[in-house]
């Protein structure tokens, strides 16, 4: 049974063809209201989250499918000791697939080996989230018409966010990609990731810590929130926190056409004041997740044979 | 230092010297009721210094966990005072229940029967966990 926990379960073409369905989607909506129906999408979160679970349960609803949820650990049989992989054998019992999040790492993993329908990883702790970096690549798409011969910067928390390592690793296979990193030395991109996807490949890179110094080089800026629950010290946090806020004096060397991205939630890293110029996306990125996740939902059914 | 030789079992060869105490530890060899040797810091030609490991039994082996512990070393089956059998050992593409994951957020954290399974990367040679590795590239 196909499930997608990891962006790299996807190849390129497969990136290609869920994005072209995405954007068929878009354009004609009611093709798609009734392929679900009489189907339904179990989503297990047992960790909070606003956008991803709404956005799985909104995507299920407009392919005319039914949704059933466990909200919280504490709302389930999980709170009794009930493992992840008998979790996932029952509810195979009930449901038709399963987008999950969990706080451990290797939760999907777990119950995709268990389930007997598909699993979407919604998130398993600090590893993968893949429907994220679906909706970073639609959004890459969708503004910029290509995904090739791109200078993509990544500014902020390098270190830990696991949406930048996917979009990394995602962005790495198309051709003439070039990627700034931009982050306070104690952030940078991990020593594996440079080494495994970017010098491995030969893709061209640099770091550095001054983003109005790059700025003018990007045509994409992604933007990422220092996450308090990341670190130990509480002092790091604070000196770490406010590294970089994008701020409308700081686009002024910007190109026209730059596309500013963000996964949200966002704390202070972009100010509101940019949220009415034109090259902020991170809206148009919710909205996406959601048609990438209506995609994916068809395709593992299709090739599950259910629908 | 003479050990004697094995009527039918198993001689672990050409082990890094100082590797034999691990092998000894992950082959569980401390349950066995026959006579194990473990012989430290031999004179070899080709290595310098090597360990070697008898096991006075044909018991059944993993020989991943020597593939994963030291894939340089050589197991030579006995049988009746002659060697039977000579087996070169490889690494591991995949490792149960050998080691076990440290990460704290590792999902066989809190659910105790969860196999531990690691694979082997093309980084150095090194394993990692599946529950948390990154897991090879398609397309």
């Amino acid at each position: 049974m196909r499930s997608v926990l990891d962006i790299v379960d996807l190849s390129v073409e497969e990136l290609d063809e869920l994005m072209q369905t995405a954007c068929d989607i878009i354009d004609h909506p009611e093709k798609y209201q009734e392929v679900c129906k009489h189907k339904k999408l179990a989503t297990l979160f047992f960790e909070p989250s606003t956008r991803t679970r709404l956005s799985f349960e909104a995507a299920m609803y407009e392919l005319g499918g039914n949704v059933i949820s466990v909200s919280s650990a504490g709302a389930s049989s999980a709170a009794k000791g009930e493992s992840v992989a008998d979790t996932a054998k029952t509810v195979s019992c009930y449901a038709d697939i399963i987008a999950m999040r969990h706080p451990k790492e290797g939760a999907a993993l777990v119950a995709s080996r268990a389930a007997s329908i598909p699993v979407i990883n919604a998130g398993d702790g600090g590893h993968n989230h893949p429907t994220q970096t679906l909706a970073d690549l639609l959004t890459i798409y969708r503004e910029k018409g290509h995904m090739d011969n791109l200078t993509v910067g990544l500014c902020g928390d390098l270190k830990f966010g696991r949406t930048v390592h996917s979009l990394i690793n995602a962005m790495s296979r198309y051709a003439n990609v070039r990627f700034v990193l931009i982050s306070p030395e104690e952030l940078k991109v991990p020593s594996y990731v440079k080494k495994d996807v970017l010098q491995r490949q030969r893709i061209p890179y640099i770091q550095t810590t001054d983003l109005e110094g790059v700025i003018s080089q990007l045509d994409i800026l992604y933007m990422t929130r220092v996450q308090r629950e990341r670190f130990f010290n509480e002092e790091d946090y604070l000196r770490l926190k406010d590294s970089y806020i994008l701020t409308p004096q700081k686009l002024t060397n910007a190109k026209k056409d730059l596309s500013i991205m963000h996964p949200l939630p966002r704390v202070n890293e972009i100010s509101v004041a940019i949220d009415d110029d034109p090259r902020a996306c991170y809206f148009k990125q919710v909205a996406n997740g959601k048609y990438m996740r209506m995609a994916l939902i068809l395709k593992l059914l299709k090739e599950a044979g259910t629908i | 230092m003479n050990i004697d030789s094995i009527q039918n079992g198993i001689v672990i060869d050409h082990i890094t010297a100082g590797r034999g105490m691990r092998l000894y530890e992950l082959l569980h060899l401390d349950e066995l009721d026959c006579s194990v040797a473990i012989i430290k810091n031999v004179t070899s030609q080709k290595m310098g210094k090597k360990d070697i490991i008898k096991i006075d039994s044909d018991v059944d082996i993993n020989m991943d966990v020597i593939g994963f512990v030291d894939p340089q070393a050589t197991v030579n089956i006995i049988r009746e005072g002659e060697r039977a059998d000579k087996r070169c050992i490889e690494m591991p593409r995949e490792l149960v229940n050998v080691i076990r994951c440290k990460n704290p957020r590792c999902i066989t954290t809190t659910e105790q029967e969860l196999d531990h399974v690691f694979r082997l990367t093309d980084r150095e040679n090194k394993y990692t966990a599946v529950s948390t590795a990154k897991r090879k590239q398609k397309g």
